[in-house]
């Protein structure tokens, strides 16, 4: 069978194919309609020849075969240094044997390809720093994802992630009505206790536009609120947007580059509209990473900047704390052991490594924090990255992919780990489920509104 | 024969490997794409000249970066059989004065004792590099024959170049093998792998660029990509 009615190469583009594909529990039809999905060989090397130039191509042939980035990967060592494992075996053997087979692969490769690319390799970019020759394995994954993509093998989480920033414009059924009134309605919930708090809705030359991650509005609102609440405090000059308002992106784990292209023109649409002075988005890694990092190349600006600069709220953060803006009451700081997960889209694929120990310098008290083994840019990936956390057919290798953070925190001794990332925030609390190790974690936000302190003129008056 | 490969034959080796290269270089620079690398390559000269440098600086420093650090004896090996891979066929005495003759330039001499410990030097790393790829599980997965060649191809110089050093052997045959591995692997470099002699410099000045443009260059300090 060349094309399945559920699994084919068509993107996602309609709300009733999306329902439809999303009736199909745990992507049991779709699956079943995979093992008989055809490669479309011509199309797949037509492809390549047009969009894999010397940089990939290079890397192909001239990586040394030395294994020094064995050891850089997580995967390879939670599964007992499984030579199947090592970065330059797992790309060679997907993306450099369809090269080296001008395309011609059939479903069965395509198959091990998929689970490589996606359950193998989480783009956490880390053995890009290891390689001499300074060959970014995660990127070339993320180019396989892409031609995988396109062929229609692609996990049914990321199918269905991706038909939502077309149909939605963001990561889940979310319109932009419901955003809204989700966040003006969880403003109102705590307008007692701070008098004054709104929400701004497209409030044209504002200091800042505030963008999120659906999940927020459709699981978490109360981080709306922890949100609006922290730039009411700080008296900022606020606003978000009632379109363009999702930061993430999906469609960048899928490798659907033109889900990928719809979404970040959202959000720049809405900075042109909007003209703030910047934009901050939510504690998301690969929110940032999409919309701040590599979005710029999608959009085709050249200058690979978004119209209005945009930064990541950890930076956000630090800024207002550094400058008085938040100011944390010394008594509420946390006073127990802490630690702290490098996200690796704003860590070490933006640089912002020293950005979140300047905000715990603020909020934990000094000798109680404990950095993780290795850190920074060489932190470990949380082992549910680039998409790893929703696909349920590789839930297995995923879990063992949590290993290697569980023993990172253990070894720390920290009870309480900060993860500024919904990633990473996801994957520590599903190794807790998982293995338990009795310990709790959290984004910045709630921890914050327990421990700043409310300026005179904004307390509520009793 | 001698006179064959000591004249014409180094003017076409020596010429078939810089054209061969320069020519490398240019495919390589004019296949870079901003928008398909997703590096804004030209709209930050100074981030991207910064990180371009900062990355290669760091990584032909020995121990210069954290894999290398992390990985003592192999960063031991690489940096013997580089520097010997280097150093000898440009300061050999020798070569100095078959330089001069043919180009009438030559670069500085180094004494032979430095010349002995250099050579042997690769040829003991060698050794270790290729028993490196039958014993370790995760570099025997990568290797194939070619990886054999290229060493092969590298290291055949320096051996027969040892035997005509002690003059084991017919030396006037070993001269002649020695010269002509010499330029067989001259003119192999933009062919296989070797031409990672310039695609190194060029690779890693991309993913300088990269990180140093678009992934952090410009907020964080101190990385090393």
């Amino acid at each position: 069978m060349p094309e399945g009615t559920l699994c084919n190469k068509n993107p996602i583009e309609t709300d009733e194919t999306l329902k439809t594909l999303l009736s199909d529990t745990g992507g049991k039809q779709y699956y079943k309609e995979m093992k008989s999905l055809d490669v479309d060989s011509r199309l797949l090397w037509e492809t390549i020849e047009k969009t894999c130039k010397s940089r990939i191509r290079t890397w192909l042939k001239i990586c040394a075969h030395c294994g020094m980035c064995a050891d850089s990967c997580f995967f390879y060592r939670i599964n007992n240094r499984d030579p199947r494992q090592v970065p330059a075996y797992k790309i060679q053997s997907t993306l450099g044997e369809i090269i080296r087979r001008k395309g011609k692969v059939d479903n069965e490769f395509m198959w091990m390809a998929m689970e490589t690319a996606w359950a193998k390799c989480t783009c956490c970019n880390r053995c890009g720093l290891y390689c001499p020759h300074g060959i970014d394995t995660g990127i070339m994954f993320g180019y396989l994802r892409g031609l995988l993509y396109q062929q229609g093998f692609v996990p049914w989480e990321l199918k269905i992630g991706a038909g939502m920033h077309r149909v939605y414009h963001a990561q889940m059924d979310v319109t932009d009505e419901d955003f809204v009134e989700t966040f003006t309605w969880m403003a109102e919930e705590y307008e007692e206790d701070y008098p004054g708090l709104t929400v701004p809705v497209d409030k044209v030359g504002a200091d800042i536009m505030y963008t999120v991650n659906a999940r927020e509005v459709k699981h978490y609102p109360e981080d709306l609120a922890e949100a609006a609440i922290l730039f009411h405090l700080a008296g900022e000059n606020w606003t978000i947007p009632s379109k363009g308002w999702e930061q993430t992106s999906l469609a960048m784990f899928a490798g659907d580059w033109g889900a990928c292209k719809i979404q970040v023109d959202s959000v720049y649409d809405a900075m042109e509209r909007l003209k703030p002075k910047r934009m901050v988005g939510t504690e998301c890694g690969h929110a940032h990473r999409a919309t701040v990092v590599e979005g710029p190349y999608w959009a085709g600006r050249k200058d690979g900047r978004p119209p209005a600069e945009s930064i990541h709220y950890v930076e956000w953060l630090a800024e207002a704390l550094r400058t008085g803006k938040l100011k944390i009451d010394p008594s509420k700081r946390i006073k127990e052991p802490v630690t702290l997960q490098d996200s690796c889209n704003y860590v070490r694929n933006h640089g912002l490594k020293e950005i979140t120990r300047e905000i715990i310098s603020y909020i934990v008290e000094p000798g109680y924090f404990i950095d993780m083994a290795p850190n920074r840019e060489h932190n470990y990936c949380c082992g549910g990255g680039g998409g790893f956390n929703g696909i349920g057919l590789y839930r297995t290798q995923r879990n063992k992919a949590l290993i290697t953070k569980r023993d990172q925190i253990l070894n720390t001794g920290a009870k309480l780990v900060l993860a500024p990332c919904h990633n990473c925030w996801d994957a520590i609390r599903d190794l807790e489920e998982e293995y338990k190790i009795g310990i709790r974690w959290s984004f910045l936000k709630p921890l914050l509104i327990n421990m700043v302190e409310v300026p005179e003129h904004l307390k509520a008056k009793k | 024969m001698y006179d064959f490969l000591t004249g014409p034959g180094l003017w076409l080796s020596i010429g078939i490997c810089i054209i061969g290269l320069f020519v490398r270089g240019v495919i390589y620079i004019k296949g870079l794409n901003w928008q398909l690398d997703r590096v804004a390559y030209t709209a930050h000269p100074k981030a991207g000249i910064k990180g371009a440098a900062r990355s290669i600086f760091f990584w032909i420093l020995p121990f210069g970066t954290r894999s290398w650090r992390t990985q003592p004896f192999m960063t031991l090996l690489f940096f013997v059989f580089h520097t010997g891979a280097i150093g000898i066929p440009l300061f050999l005495t020798a070569h100095n004065m078959m330089l001069m003759e043919n180009f009438g330039f030559s670069f500085a001499s180094m004494n032979q004792v430095a010349a002995d410990i250099l050579s042997w030097g690769v040829i003991i790393s060698a050794v270790f590099l290729a028993t490196r790829r039958l014993v370790l599980p995760e570099v025997r997965i990568l290797t194939t024959a070619y990886d054999y060649l290229i060493l092969f191809l590298s290291v055949a110089p320096f051996i027969t170049g040892l035997l005509c050093r002690y003059e084991l052997g017919n030396y006037s045959f070993w001269l002649i093998v020695h010269i002509l591995s010499g330029e067989i692997l001259l003119v192999s470099i933009p062919f296989t792998k070797l031409s990672h002699i310039l695609l190194f410099f060029l690779s890693r000045a991309q993913l300088g660029m990269d990180f140093g443009i678009k992934r952090g260059g410009m907020k964080g300090k101190g990385m090393t990509w």
